[in-house]
C-alpha cells in the first residue's frame, strides 16, 4: 500500500499528543518538560516536511530549518536557566520557581 | 512497498520511544529515548525525500541538543524520584486533554489533501526524484538567494543563544587569581623598578 499525506500527519499529530501529555504528566520536573517541548517541536517538522514533500515545494524544508535553528537554542538557554536555578535554589521543582512573584 | 515498511516501523519507534521520553522513571533513559525517537524521525525525513533535514536533525539534535540535555541530567544532583510524586494524580486530566487533542488532531488531518490549484501558489517548487540536483544543492540554492535573510537570522539566534548561555552559567569564583591585562599594561618603570645607593662594604 502506499504511504499517503496523512499516514505522516497521523504521526506528527501522535507526537505532538505526547508532548503535551508529558507537559501535563510530569510537571513538576523541568527537564522533562523541556523534553516534551523538543518532541512537540520535533512533531511540528515532520509536519513541514511532510507538507513540503507531498506540495513539491522547498520553503517547508527551510522553515523546518528554522524551527530546528530556535529549538536549538531554546534548549541551550532553557537548560542554562535550569543550571543556574539549581546553583541558587538547590532544587528544580517547578512549583518552587517563584522568586520572581509574577 | 519497502518504503511502507521501513514507515510503519521507523513511526512505531518515533511513538513509542516518544512515549517513553515521558513516561521514564530515570531521566538518563528519558534522555536516551528522545536520541532514539530523533533518530528514527530522521528516517522518515529520508523517506519523505529530505535528506539535508534528515541529517541536520541527527548532527543538531543527537550530537548538540541530546548531549546538553544528557550533561544537564548528570550534573544536577537531584531527587529525580521525588519530582515524580503527583504522576499519578495528573494521569487522568493528562489522559482526558492528551486523547481529546489527539481525536481533533486526527480528524481535522486525516482526511487533508491537497488541492490541485495549490500547486500554483509554490513559491520554490522542485520535483522528488526527477531533478539532477541533490535535496542539499536544492536547499542551498534557495537558502542562500531567496532566503538569505532568514538565514542571518537563523545565525544570529544561535549566536544570541550562545552568548546568552554563556553569561547565565559562567561563575566568577572568590579568591581564584585572574589575570588583569589593563593592569599588567598600565604598570610603569617608576612604579615598578626602584633604584637604590648601596654604600660598598654595607648591605641593604
Amino acid at each position: 500500500m502506499e504511504i499517503a499525506l496523512h499516514h505522516y500527519l497521523t504521526v506528527a499529530a501522535i507526537l505532538f499528543t505526547l508532548g503535551v501529555f508529558g507537559i501535563f504528566l510530569n510537571r513538576k520536573n523541568v527537564i522533562i518538560i523541556l523534553m516534551s517541548v523538543e518532541l512537540m517541536l520535533l512533531a511540528v517538522n515532520i509536519n513541514f516536511v511532510t507538507f513540503s514533500s507531498f506540495l513539491g515545494d522547498l520553503v517547508g524544508q527551510i522553515f523546518a530549518l528554522m524551527v530546528l535553528t530556535v529549538a536549538a537554542g531554546e534548549a541551550a538557554i532553557g537548560l542554562a536557566i535550569v543550571v543556574v536555578y539549581f546553583r541558587n535554589r538547590g532544587s528544580i521543582a517547578v512549583e518552587d520557581i517563584n522568586m520572581m512573584k509574577g | 512497498m519497502i518504503s511502507a515498511a521501513f514507515f510503519y516501523l521507523f513511526s512505531a519507534v518515533v511513538v513509542a520511544s516518544g512515549f517513553m521520553v515521558i513516561s521514564a522513571r530515570n531521566p538518563v533513559h528519558a534522555v536516551l529515548f528522545l536520541i532514539l525517537a530523533f533518530f528514527n524521525s530522521a528516517g522518515l525525513f529520508v523517506l519523505l525525500g529530505a535528506e539535508f533535514l534528515a541529517m541536520i536533525l541527527v548532527i543538531v539534535y543527537v550530537g548538540a541538543v541530546a548531549v546538553l540535555f544528557l550533561f544537564v541530567v548528570m550534573m544536577l544532583d537531584v531527587d529525580f524520584a521525588e519530582l515524580r510524586a503527583g504522576f499519578i494524580r495528573y494521569l487522568p486530566v493528562a489522559a482526558t486533554i492528551g486523547i481529546v487533542l489527539l481525536m481533533e488532531l486526527i480528524v481535522v488531518l486525516g482526511g487533508w489533501a491537497i488541492s490541485p490549484e495549490l500547486k500554483k501558489t509554490v513559491a520554490s517548487p522542485f520535483t522528488q526524484g526527477t531533478s539532477e540536483l541533490t535535496n542539499t544543492q536544492a536547499i542551498g540554492n534557495v537558502l542562500y538567494t531567496k532566503y538569505v535573510y532568514f538565514f542571518e537570522v537563523a545565525g544570529l539566534i544561535l549566536l544570541t543563544a550562545m552568548v546568552g548561555a554563556i553569561i547565565l552559567t559562567l561563575k566568577h569564583k572568590e579568591g581564584v587569581k585572574r589575570q588583569n591585562v589593563a593592569k599588567q599594561t598600565a604598570r610603569r618603570p617608576d612604579t615598578a623598578v626602584e633604584i637604590k645607593q648601596v654604600k660598598p662594604g654595607t648591605g641593604l
